[in-house]
C-alpha cells in the first residue's frame, strides 16, 4: 500500500474517532457514535497490516496475541458490574500507558524499523517524541495502577502523605526533563531505561497522596495522560490516526478534570498536591447536637403524603448497590401519583457520570435524571428530598462559612425542601471531614441504616 | 525552502486538540462515564505502533527483542480495544428514555 493512501485512510479513521465522541452529545446518537469508533479502529488496524506487508510467521503471533487480548477484554467487558466502572477505567488506562511504554521502547531498540535512524544515532526529534511518549505512558501506567488499587479497595483510599513529598516529586520531575535532554545529546541507552524507571516512580508518587473522593479528578487526569502518551508515540511513528486520537483523548481528559475540579471548587493543583483528609483536623471537634432520627415507616409516610420528591444519590448508593431497590421505591411512589426526579451532583461517585450509569443500569429513564444546574431551583418547590449515600454535596456550609474547606463548592440546595430524608449509616462526617449542618435541621429526618436495607423497608411500608 | 513534515503533523495535532475541546464540551454530563471508556478504547489505536514493532524486521529466523515488546503491546492494546468498546456499548444500551404512556 502506498504511504499516501495509508496516510489518507489513517485520516479517515481519525475522523471516525471524532464522530465517535460527537455521538455522545445525546444518548440517542451515542450508540451509532460507538460504532463509528469501532469502524475507525478496524480501518486503522487493517491499514497497518497492509503497510507492513510482512505476512511471515510473526503475523500468526500477532493474530494470536490480538485474539487472546480480545477474548480477555470481551470477557471483562461483559462480566464487570457497573459499580466497578471507575476501577475498570483506571485499569484500562494503565494498559494504554504500558502499551505506550512498550512501543516507545521497541522504537528505541530498533529505530531502523520505524525509519528513525540507527541504534545510537536516532534522529533528535524522534528521540524527544519517543522519550515523552514513553515517559508519559509510564506515569499513566503506575498512576493508574495505584488508582485501580485504591478504587478496588485493595489499597486504603486515604491519602498517603509524608514530609518532603512535593520536593521529591519536583526533583524527580526535573530529573525526567534533564535525562531527556541528556539522552538526546549523548544517546546513551541506559538513560532511556532510567527515564522510564523514574517515570514509573513519579506516577506512583503522584497518586498515593490523593484520597478516595478526589478520584474523579485523578481518573480524568490519567485519561488525559494516556492521550498525550499516544500522541507522543503518534509523532514518533508519524501516524496521523494516533496523533488525532491522542489530541482528542488528551483534551477530553483535561476538560473532564476541569469540570470535576469546578464541581468541588478546588484548583487542579490543590487536588493533585494532596487530599482534604490529610490536612484537616476539624472532624475531631464535632459537637454533639440532637438530631431527629426516624425509621422506614416515618419515611414512607412522609413521601406518601408528598406531591413531589427529589432523589439525591451519592457514592454510598453505589457501595450499597442500592440503585435497583431505589428504582423500585420510585416506581411505587409514582404509582401513588407522586412526581419523582433525580438530582446528580457533578462529583457524585468515583468518576464523572458514575451515578448516571448506575441509574441507567437500574432502568431509570435518563430524562428523569437532572444535573445540578437544571434542578437546583426545583428544590424550593419540592416536598421531600431523599438523600441516599450523598453528604458533602448537600452541605449548606459551602455557602455560609468561608472557613470551611468546601466553601464555594456548588451544592444541591436540598435544604430548601420542605423535608429532607437522609439515609446514612451514622452521623460521621463525609469525605471532606466536616459536619453536615443539614443533619441538625428541624425539617431533617435521619434514617440510620444501610442504604439498600432502608430502601427495601420503605418499599414495604409504601404498599 | 521545503516545510518539514513535522510542522504538518504538529498542525494536525494542534487543530485536533481544538476539535477535541469543542466536541467534548458538547458531550452531555450524563454520558461522561461512557466518554471515558470510549476515549480509552480509541487511544488503544496505539496498537498500530505495536503491530509495526512486532512485524517489521522479523524476517530472520528469530524474533528481536523489539518484536517481543510489540507482541506484548498488541496483547495489552487488544484487551483495551475489545474491552473498551464493548463495555461502552453495554453502558449505552442501558440509557433509555421514559416510556410513553
Amino acid at each position: 500500500m502506498s504511504p499516501n493512501l495509508a496516510a489518507f485512510l489513517y485520516l479517515i479513521s481519525g475522523v471516525l474517532f471524532i464522530l465517535a465522541l460527537r455521538g455522545l452529545s445525546s444518548p440517542e446518537t451515542s450508540r451509532q457514535g460507538n460504532l463509528f469508533g469501532i469502524l475507525g479502529m478496524i480501518i486503522a488496524i487493517i491499514v497497518t497490516f497492509l503497510i507492513v506487508e510482512s505476512f511471515s510467521k510473526g503475523f500468526i503471533y500477532v493474530l494470536i496475541f490480538l485474539s487472546i487480548g480480545g477474548i480477555i477484554g470481551s470477557i471483562i467487558a461483559y462480566k464487570i458490574s457497573m459499580t466497578a466502572m471507575p476501577q475498570l477505567v483506571a485499569g484500562f488506562h494503565s494498559l494504554v500507558g504500558l502499551a505506550a511504554v512498550l512501543v516507545a521502547t521497541s522504537a528505541f531498540l530498533a529505530p531502523n524499523v520505524f525509519n528513525l535512524g540507527t541504534v545510537g544515532n536516532i534522529k533528535t526529534a524522534s528521540l524527544i517524541e519517543m522519550s515523552l511518549g514513553g515517559s508519559i505512558g509510564a506515569i499513566t501506567f503506575s498512576g493508574s495502577v495505584i488508582a485501580f488499587l485504591k478504587l478496588q479497595g485493595i489499597m486504603s483510599g486515604s491519602p498517603i502523605v509524608f514530609r518532603g513529598q512535593h520536593m521529591l516529586n519536583g526533583l524527580i520531575g526535573i530529573s525526567i526533563v534533564v535525562s531527556i535532554i541528556y539522552l538526546c545529546i549523548s544517546q546513551i541507552p541506559q538513560l532511556f531505561w532510567i527515564l522510564i524507571l523514574i517515570s514509573f516512580l513519579v506516577g506512583f508518587l503522584l497518586i498515593i497522596p490523593i484520597g478516595g473522593a478526589d478520584m474523579p479528578v485523578v481518573i480524568s487526569m490519567l485519561n488525559s495522560y494516556s492521550g498525550w502518551a499516544a500522541a507522543g508515540i503518534g509523532f514518533t511513528l508519524e501516524n496521523t490516526a494516533l496523533i488525532i486520537t491522542g489530541a482528542l483523548v488528551g483534551s477530553s481528559g483535561a476538560i473532564l478534570s476541569y469540570i470535576m475540579c469546578k464541581g468541588m471548587n478546588r484548583s487542579f493543583f490543590n487536588v493533585i498536591l494532596g487530599g482534604f483528609g490529610a490536612t484537616d483536623d476539624t472532624a475531631k471537634n464535632i459537637e454533639k447536637r440532637p438530631v431527629k432520627s426516624g425509621n422506614a415507616e416515618d419515611a414512607a409516610f412522609l413521601m406518601k403524603n408528598a406531591s413531589s420528591v427529589i432523589i439525591v444519590p451519592g457514592y454510598g448508593m453505589a457501595v450499597a448497590q442500592a440503585q435497583h431497590v431505589l428504582r423500585e421505591m420510585v416506581d411505587s411512589l409514582k404509582k401513588n401519583g407522586i412526581k419523582v426526579s433525580y438530582a446528580i451532583h457533578p462529583v457524585a461517585g468515583r468518576m464523572p457520570g458514575h451515578m448516571n450509569v448506575l441509574l441507567a443500569e437500574a432502568n431509570v429513564p435518563y430524562d428523569e435524571v437532572f444535573e445540578l444546574e437544571n434542578i437546583n431551583n426545583d428544590f424550593a418547590n419540592t416536598d421531600v428530598a431523599f438523600v441516599i449515600g450523598a453528604n458533602d454535596v448537600t452541605n449548606p456550609v459551602a455557602k455560609t462559612d468561608p472557613q470551611s474547606p468546601i466553601y464555594g463548592m456548588p451544592i444541591l440546595d436540598v435544604e430548601k425542601c420542605k423535608s429532607v430524608l437522609f439515609v446514612k449509616r451514622s452521623l460521621s462526617p463525609g469525605y471532606a471531614g466536616i459536619d453536615n449542618e443539614l443533619f441538625y435541621r428541624d425539617n431533617t429526618l435521619m434514617l440510620f441504616a444501610d442504604a439498600k436495607k432502608m430502601t427495601e423497608n420503605i418499599i414495604k411500608n409504601l404498599d | 525552502m521545503e516545510i518539514d513534515p513535522f510542522i504538518f503533523r504538529l498542525s494536525i495535532f494542534v487543530l485536533s486538540i481544538f476539535i477535541g475541546y469543542f466536541v467534548v464540551w458538547s458531550v452531555t454530563p450524563s454520558l461522561h462515564t461512557p466518554l471515558m471508556s470510549v476515549t480509552n478504547a480509541i487511544s488503544s489505536v496505539i496498537i498500530v505502533g505495536a503491530i509495526v514493532a512486532s512485524l517489521a524486521g522479523g524476517n530472520n529466523s528469530n524474533f528481536e527483542i523489539s518484536n517481543i515488546f510489540g507482541f506484548f503491546a498488541i496483547f495489552l492494546a487488544a484487551i483495551n480495544i475489545f474491552g473498551g468498546f464493548l463495555v461502552t456499548q453495554r453502558m449505552l444500551q442501558m440509557y433509555k428514555k421514559k416510556k410513553k404512556k
